[in-house]
């Protein structure tokens, strides 16, 4: 059996003996005979050894590709080797939240250099030290937005049907009403949106570039939610950020998105990052930590956590939301990685991003998959075809390539990352033209 | 300590990105018109940087950490091993079950041994912390009174020991709150709770053992007095490693629970996070789990949504990285290792408590389980020394402070949580340093506020941090 206890069963008795007990039986006496379990029905325990070769068997058992085309709210960049160096540094790993602010210097000025480095993305005043991913960022962001008069949540179909999904759960729990506004030709209908929205709208949510990759008019978006008198929140792709109008150019209250692109593994969706950004106004409503600059007795400029008037551990029912535990590792990961890059490595890698995206859209036109649009769009794109997106994708699947995310029979959502070569693009083309030719 | 920004030079930077092989196209959108400001280093300052903050942690590698109700007990390095496996770092969350069935596996193993460990039969693995999980427990207790047409319910009740997160979590899921005052034995008052129990009543969050670290012996009178009012019962999984292998939710009654993946099951806390808050429920709640399930079909594995799933509480299936990481952990336990470290736990924390408690009066003089609460009431008053400034001597001497002013129901609270990965060894040194800083205390009482002064950062100004907030570094 695996074990990580230092005492040995001579110690434990001897320490048992010392404090009045015989045996383990008695120091677990007071706990009542009907409640005692009498077997727990696992293996017996591994060694290290067995441990690790039981789970690279099941690592085994995962296909990775090596040529990867999908995104849909996952990411596939590259991860500077410093990246993991760092995140990996065993005090980062296994400290608690920094509560003790004396001892905790290290992560705290992190958080506050990663909330720095949010708000230079978005625009934003202020940023909290992360939450769980994009998707409860967004429905965080859509619950800070509740005024007792403005109940109704506005939310654009064109967003990522996750993010929707994860909105609507959050929105059952705190009884606001969610209001899908329907999607036209790839983007928010902004009639539709305007119709709808009046004297109880709390919000509007849009995702910019939105699930089909398009841009948004989030200028006329804006304008329509705030005429209403409701807040704008942006669902942004922190990528995108480096050479797109950013959320506060467009007047947004709240940014989200997810952090992954910035330094985060695939990993089977998690752990990821929310972050969440806001106009000063708001600021005591976003949830979650934030850390502020302060000194200490000897006036020595140092971090701490504040604001936590809004919290839970202060607040119970009344604070601004529950979270306790966020992604702090993820939100150094990060703040690294954006060291890394730097404002020139960001913005090479997002005008790479759109470069091999529009020349993905290209080759796939001539091969036989059609765009679907015809709107400015960052890093992915929807073609059309007669033949079933399932055929398509299984012969690129035979070929080790992970090929977009097919939305219906007809329809795929591609991806391209500075990753993708040309010579890896003109390879999908050829199967694709084969499969379609 | 300089910050990222104020190293460097405009210019400077890693060199990561290749040059572009396709024709370059601009963008006819909207660009953003605000310099972006991004740190401009080296690789080798980048690294030394971040070198230098990590001096500045004090993590469980760095010493002893009885955080209470954290359990910062051991991270073992396997966990880290397995969980940076490229079959599963490299594995895109929407890609075909067929090639993903290794994930799949650890997702159904994982909830399975999870299952057995708590006495529930159905789990989630979605919810990325305990708040997270308390979130979505509520939502199923929830789901459960609306599928009846049981509107009336509208309470949920907690008592006033409880984690400030149970109370939040429920004002998330729309429903009041009713708390109840503990008994004097710090466990619930049995009389306030059928006072308090009714046709509104929804449900009752607890913990047990609860939140002073004694388990409460009334536990299943406690769970039924609740079902026969309608209600049903939540078990705050954060003090779960007390009891693991020894007693489990399902068998003192309760209906749901959360579990810390990032407390009982060893996987780190990162500073913060990640975490991983499972949820695990009785059958007759399994219909309504977010999310996606594990099914096996024809030796396949594949994931399909529960019937009356309430949605999803997060994109994708959690905090994957981290569930691979606790079932590493499990794995290695086993049967007889699962129990083994629960009483090495509750041992180490007894031995602690004795050890001090004719100095340090203990809120509560009984067997404890894994953590033990101190009320430092009569030295704040004898001497005017509280029980932040003994955590923050606590801080010159290299150990973590325990977690201070809480439950919220003792005064000058300092609750202690050794964990099991400790050794006697470490505990006696502790002791004798809890032992020093009383004596010094009543030599010197004012030199106490004075504490620490070996640490990087001395007390911090935290009036003006909340005061004059600066969140963020400016620009010139």
């Amino acid at each position: 059996m695996g074990s990580f206890l230092p005492n040995s069963e001579q110690e434990q008795l001897q320490m048992l003996n010392e404090i009045g007990f015989n045996s383990f039986e008695e120091l677990f006496g007071h706990i009542p005979e009907q409640v005692l379990l009498k077997n727990l029905n696992l293996a017996e325990g591994m060694s290290e050894l067995q441990a690790m070769d039981h789970m690279e068997e099941l690592a085994d058992k995962n296909v990775k590709f090596r040529h990867i085309f999908r995104g849909a709210g996952a990411y596939n960049h590259y991860i500077p080797a410093i990246v993991g160096s760092v995140v990996n540094k065993e005090q980062f790993v296994t400290a608690y939240t920094p509560y003790q602010a004396e001892i905790s210097q290290g992560i705290l000025q992190s958080i506050f250099e990663y909330q720095t480095m949010i708000c230079e993305l978005t625009g934003m005043d202020t940023s909290n030290a992360s939450v769980y991913d994009g998707s409860t960022a967004a429905a965080e962001a859509v619950a800070m937005c509740q005024e007792r008069k403005r109940n109704v949540a506005f939310i654009s179909e064109t967003s990522n049907p996750e993010t929707i999904k994860v909105i609507k759960t959050y929105c059952y729990g705190n009884g606001i009403d969610v209001v899908m506004v329907p999607e036209k030709d790839g983007l928010t209908d902004a009639e539709a949106l305007k119709e709808a929205m009046g004297a109880s709208s709390a919000c509007f949510y849009v995702q910019q570039p939105n699930f089909y990759g398009n841009i948004e008019d989030c200028d006329a978006l804006g304008e329509i939610a705030h005429a209403a008198g409701a807040k704008f929140i942006m669902g942004c792709n922190p990528m995108s950020l480096a050479v797109l109008k950013t959320p506060a150019e467009y007047g947004a209250d709240v940014a989200v998105g997810d952090g992954q692109p910035l330094g985060l593994g695939l990993a089977f969706g998690g752990p990821y990052l929310g972050f969440m950004a806001a106009t000063d106004k708001m600021v005591r409503r976003l949830p979650g930590r934030i850390v502020g600059e302060t000194v200490d007795r000897d006036d020595k400029r140092a971090y701490v956590l504040t604001l936590q008037a809004r919290e839970q551990h202060i607040r119970r029912e009344k604070a601004s939301s529950n979270i306790c535990s966020n992604q702090a590792l993820c939100a150094l990961t990060v703040g690294v990685y954006l060291s890394a890059m730097g404002e020139q490595g960001l913005t090479q890698a997002a005008e790479l991003c759109v470069s091999k995206a529009h020349y993905l859209q290209g080759v796939l036109a001539e091969a036989g998959l059609q765009p679907k649009y015809n709107h400015p769009f960052f890093h992915e794109f929807v073609t059309v075809s007669d033949v079933n997106s399932k055929v398509i994708l299984e012969a690129l699947e035979k070929k080790g390539i992970l090929g977009g995310y097919p939305l219906n029979d007809k329809e795929i959502l591609w991806c391209a990352t500075e990753k993708n070569t040309k010579a890896e693009m003109d390879q999908v083309a050829a199967i694709v033209k084969e499969v379609c030719g | 300590m300089k910050l990222i920004f104020e190293r460097g030079k405009e210019g400077q930077a890693c060199t990561l990105m290749p040059a572009c092989d396709v024709p370059q196209v601009t963008l006819a959108a909207p660009k953003r018109e605000k310099k972006l400001h991004l740190p401009h280093v080296s690789e080798n300052e980048l690294s030394r940087h971040y070198t230098e903050l990590g001096k500045q942690v004090h993590g469980v590698n760095d010493g002893f950490y009885p955080l209470g109700s954290c359990t910062m007990k051991y991270n073992p390095k396997v966990n880290e091993k397995a969980a940076a496996l490229p079959g599963f770092t490299n594995v895109h969350p929407l890609q075909p079950a067929h090639t993903v069935q290794g994930c799949i596996e650890v997702l159904k193993q994982t909830q399975e041994m999870l299952c057995e460990i708590t006495g529930m039969d159905a789990m989630t693995l979605q919810p990325a912390a305990g708040a997270h999980g308390e979130f979505t427990g509520l939502l199923l207790i929830k789901s459960y009174h609306e599928s009846r047409g049981d509107v009336k319910r509208t309470k949920i009740i907690v008592p006033d020991s409880a984690h400030g997160t149970n109370p939040a979590s429920a004002t998330m899921v729309g429903y009041d709150i009713v708390n109840i005052p503990s008994a004097a034995d710090g466990c619930v008052d049995i009389e306030k709770l059928r006072e308090a129990v009714g046709e509104d009543t929804a449900g009752l969050m607890l913990t047990n053992p609860n939140t002073v670290g004694i388990f409460d012996k009334n536990i299943l009178e406690i769970t039924s007095i609740v079902h026969e009012a309608g209600g049903l019962v939540y078990y705050d999984g954060a003090n779960l490693n007390a009891v693991m292998g020894v007693v489990r939710p399902g068998d003192m009654g309760f209906d749901v629970i959360h579990l810390n993946l990032h407390k009982t099951f060893s996987t780190p806390h990162g500073g913060g996070g990640p975490g991983s808050g499972p949820v695990g429920c009785k059958s007759f709640l399994a219909q309504f789990l977010p999310g996606l399930q594990p099914v096996e079909k024809d030796g396949a594995l594949s994931l399909v949504a529960p019937e009356n799933s309430v949605g999803s509480v997060k994109a994708f299936h959690g905090n994957f990285l981290v569930v691979v990481k606790a079932m590493t952990y499990i794995l290695m336990l086993g049967k007889e290792g699962i129990p083994a470290a629960a009483k090495n736990a509750v041992l180490n924390a007894n031995y602690m408590m004795n050890k001090l408690k004719d100095i340090y009066p203990m809120a509560y003089d009984t067997v404890c389980m894994h953590e033990f609460v101190m009320c430092l009431e009569k030295m704040k008053h004898d001497i005017d020394v509280s029980a932040m400034d003994v955590a923050k001597a606590l801080l010159d001497y290299g150990i973590h402070p325990p977690t201070m002013y809480f439950p919220l129901i003792v005064h000058e609270a300092l609750m202690v949580e050794p964990t099991e990965t400790e050794s006697k060894e470490t505990l006696d040194e502790a002791i004798a340093v809890f032992r020093k800083i009383y004596e010094d205390a009543q030599a010197n009482p004012a030199a106490m506020h004075e504490c620490p002064v070996h640490t990087p950062v001395r007390r911090l100004d935290e009036v003006r941090a909340a005061r004059k907030p600066v969140l963020r570094y400016t620009f010139e």
